[in-house]
C-alpha cells in the first residue's frame, strides 16, 4: 500500500490469484506416495456473497455452468452457507480424477472473477482421507496465492498440528505452502470436509 | 469489471486532501509567527514530542488499558477469531491481535501503530446485540482503520493540536509571571508583554482551528472506512443494520459508563455519548448516522447494478 493511499484512508480490494490452483494435482499424487492421504474427491469453493442482484445473477451461472459441463457422468455440485454468511459450492467428482476437479474448481473461480467478484473468494479446499480414518485438507488461499493443510481432529475443534506440519514438509516442492503459520486459520465444518 | 466497481471515493479523497492541507497551513503559519517573535520553543517541542511518542508507540496499550480490555486467545473465543481469520484472508492483511473488553456499552475499536502490533476489540455488549453477520461488518471497518493507518495519521494530526495547546499553556503563564526572559532586559517590559499576549492569542486560535480541522479528518476517515469495510464484506447492508442497532442501543445505557469512556471516542465505531447530549455536527469525531447510512445505501446500490 502506497503512501498516497494511506494518507488518503483508502484500500484496494486484493485480487485474487487462480492459477497456482492447478499445482493440486501434482501434490495430490506427492501426498498419496509419501503420507498414503487419497484424494476423496471432494473439493469446494468459499466466497463471501456479495448482497444485490448481480452477484445473485453471477453465483446461479456458474452453478449452471458447472451442472452443464458434467451432464453426462457423476459430478454435482452443493450450495450451502456456513454461520459466518459464507457460502460454499461443494463439487463432487470421481475421486481419481483430480485435475477434472479441479478444473471444476477453476470454472467457479473464473466465473466469479470475470463477473468481477475476485475479491469476494475466500479459499478453495480439496480433501484427502487416510485409511486409518485421519482427514486433511488442502486450503488454498486466493489472496496469497499459497496452499496450506488443515487436519482437524474428532469434532470438537483441535487441529493435528503434527500432521499439518507434517504434510508442510512432504508438499513443499510441489505448491507454494503459506509460510507464515498465523494465516493457517481453520476452517471448522467445511463442506467436503 | 472490478476496477470501476471499486473506485474509491473522489469527493471524499478531495475534501480529506483539503482538510489535510488546511491542517498543514496552520502549523506552518503558526511556526511561522513563532519564528517571527523569536520565541525558543525547544523546551515545548520536547515536551510535546514526549507525549506524541508516548501515544504513538503505547497507542494499542494504552486504549486497551483504558478499556479495560484484554487480549483473547482463539479457544477462548473461537467465534470472533473465525471473523477475523476469514476478513484477514480476503484482504490479505496480518492478523491483528484480538481482544474483548467487559463492558455492556456496545463498541469496538482498532488501534496499534503498525499492521502487525494492531488490536482489535470488542466489547462484550456489541457482540452480544449484533449477530454474525453484522458483528463481521463492524469488524471489517475496525480493521480498514487499522489498514488505513488511521492511528499514526490521527495521531500525528492531533500531535500539532497538543503542540499549539502546549505553547498557548506556556505562553500564558510567561505572561502571569511577568515573561522574565533575556529578551525583556533589552526591550522595555510593555514590549514584552505584548509579544507575550500575540503568542498566547496566535496559539489559541490555532488551536481552536485544528481543533475542528482534526474533527472533520476523523469524520472523512470514518467514512472511508465504512466504505472499505462495506466492500469488504460485500454487504454493506450488514454494516447499515448495525450501526442503527449499536446507535439506538446507545441511548438507554446508564450514563456513567458512557461518560467515563467518551475520552476514547476518536478510535471507536460509533461515538459513546450521554443521551440527549446533541455537539454540532462540527465537534463530533464521527460523521452522522444519516450521512453513513446513506453512503452505505448508495455501496448497495452499485453492488446491485453490477456494473
Amino acid at each position: 500500500m502506497g503512501f498516497l493511499d494511506t494518507v488518503l484512508g483508502r484500500t484496494k480490494p486484493v485480487k485474487a490469484d487462480l492459477d497456482d490452483l492447478f499445482a493440486l494435482p501434482s501434490a495430490a499424487l506427492t501426498l498419496q506416495a509419501g503420507l498414503d492421504f487419497v484424494p476423496t474427491g471432494l473439493g469446494s469453493v468459499c466466497f463471501k456473497a456479495a448482497e444485490g442482484a448481480a452477484f445473485a445473477r453471477t453465483q446461479t451461472d456458474v452453478q449452471q455452468l458447472l451442472d452443464s459441463s458434467s451432464a453426462g457422468s457423476a459430478p454435482d455440485v452443493e450450495l450451502s452457507k456456513d454461520s459466518f454468511g459464507y457460502t460454499w459450492l461443494l463439487v463432487r467428482h470421481d475421486a481419481a480424477d483430480v485435475p477434472g476437479l479441479v478444473t471444476d474448481l477453476h470454472a467457479v473461480n473464473s466465473g466469479l472473477q470475470d463477473a468481477g467478484f475476485g475479491p469476494q473468494l475466500l479459499c478453495s479446499l480439496i480433501s484427502f482421507a487416510h485409511a486409518d480414518g485421519r482427514r486433511l485438507a488442502l486450503v488454498y488461499l486466493y489472496k496469497r496465492g499459497t496452499f496450506y493443510p488443515f487436519a482437524p481432529l474428532g469434532t470438537d475443534q483441535h487441529r493435528d498440528n503434527a500432521l499439518e506440519i507434517q504434510v508442510q514438509g512432504t508438499l513443499v516442492n510441489d505448491m507454494k505452502v503459506e509460510p507464515e503459520l498465523t494465516r493457517w486459520f481453520p476452517v471448522w465444518g467445511a463442506p467436503g470436509l | 469489471m472490478a476496477r470501476t466497481r471499486f473506485a474509491a471515493d473522489r469527493g471524499l479523497s478531495a475534501r480529506m486532501v483539503f482538510v489535510m492541507f488546511l491542517l498543514g497551513l496552520v502549523y506552518v503559519v503558526f511556526v511561522g509567527v513563532l519564528i517571527a517573535i523569536h520565541l525558543s520553543p525547544i523546551l515545548i517541542v520536547v515536551i510535546a514530542g514526549g507525549f506524541f511518542l508516548f501515544q504513538f508507540f503505547g497507542s494499542d496499550r494504552i486504549a486497551l488499558y483504558a478499556m479495560h480490555g484484554h487480549i483473547v486467545t482463539p479457544e477462548e473465543a473461537p467465534e470472533l477469531h473465525a471473523i477475523i481469520d476469514r476478513l484477514c484472508a480476503m484482504s490479505n492483511t496480518p492478523k491483528p491481535k484480538v481482544a474483548i473488553a467487559d463492558s455492556d456499552v456496545p463498541n469496538a475499536f482498532a488501534t496499534g501503530r503498525s499492521q502487525k502490533r494492531a488490536v482489535v476489540c470488542a466489547t462484550t455488549g456489541i457482540m452480544r446485540r449484533l449477530d454474525n453477520e453484522e458483528l463481521e461488518g463492524v469488524l471489517a471497518h475496525e480493521m480498514s482503520h487499522v489498514a488505513h493507518h488511521d492511528v499514526v495519521v490521527m495521531t500525528i494530526a492531533s500531535f500539532l493540536g497538543v503542540l499549539a495547546g502546549l505553547i498557548t499553556r506556556f505562553a500564558f503563564y510567561a505572561t502571569m509571571f511577568g515573561g522574565g526572559n533575556q529578551r525583556g532586559r533589552n526591550n522595555n517590559q510593555d514590549s514584552a508583554a505584548l509579544v507575550e499576549l500575540v503568542v498566547l492569542l496566535a496559539s489559541a486560535i490555532v488551536y481552536a482551528i485544528s481543533f475542528f480541522l482534526i474533527r472533520a479528518l476523523s469524520r472523512y476517515r470514518e467514512l472511508s472506512a465504512d466504505r472499505s469495510g462495506a466492500l469488504l464484506t460485500g454487504r454493506p447492508s450488514s454494516l447499515a443494520s448495525a450501526l442503527q442497532k449499536v446507535t439506538g442501543a446507545m441511548g438507554q445505557i446508564p450514563t456513567r459508563d458512557l461518560r467515563s469512556a467518551e475520552s476514547f471516542n476518536a478510535f471507536f465505531f460509533t461515538p459513546a455519548l450521554a443521551p440527549g447530549f446533541s455537539l454540532s455536527s462540527l465537534f463530533s469525531t464521527h460523521p452522522s448516522l444519516d450521512k453513513r447510512l446513506q453512503q452505505l445505501a448508495e455501496i448497495s446500490r452499485e453492488l446491485g447494478q453490477g456494473r
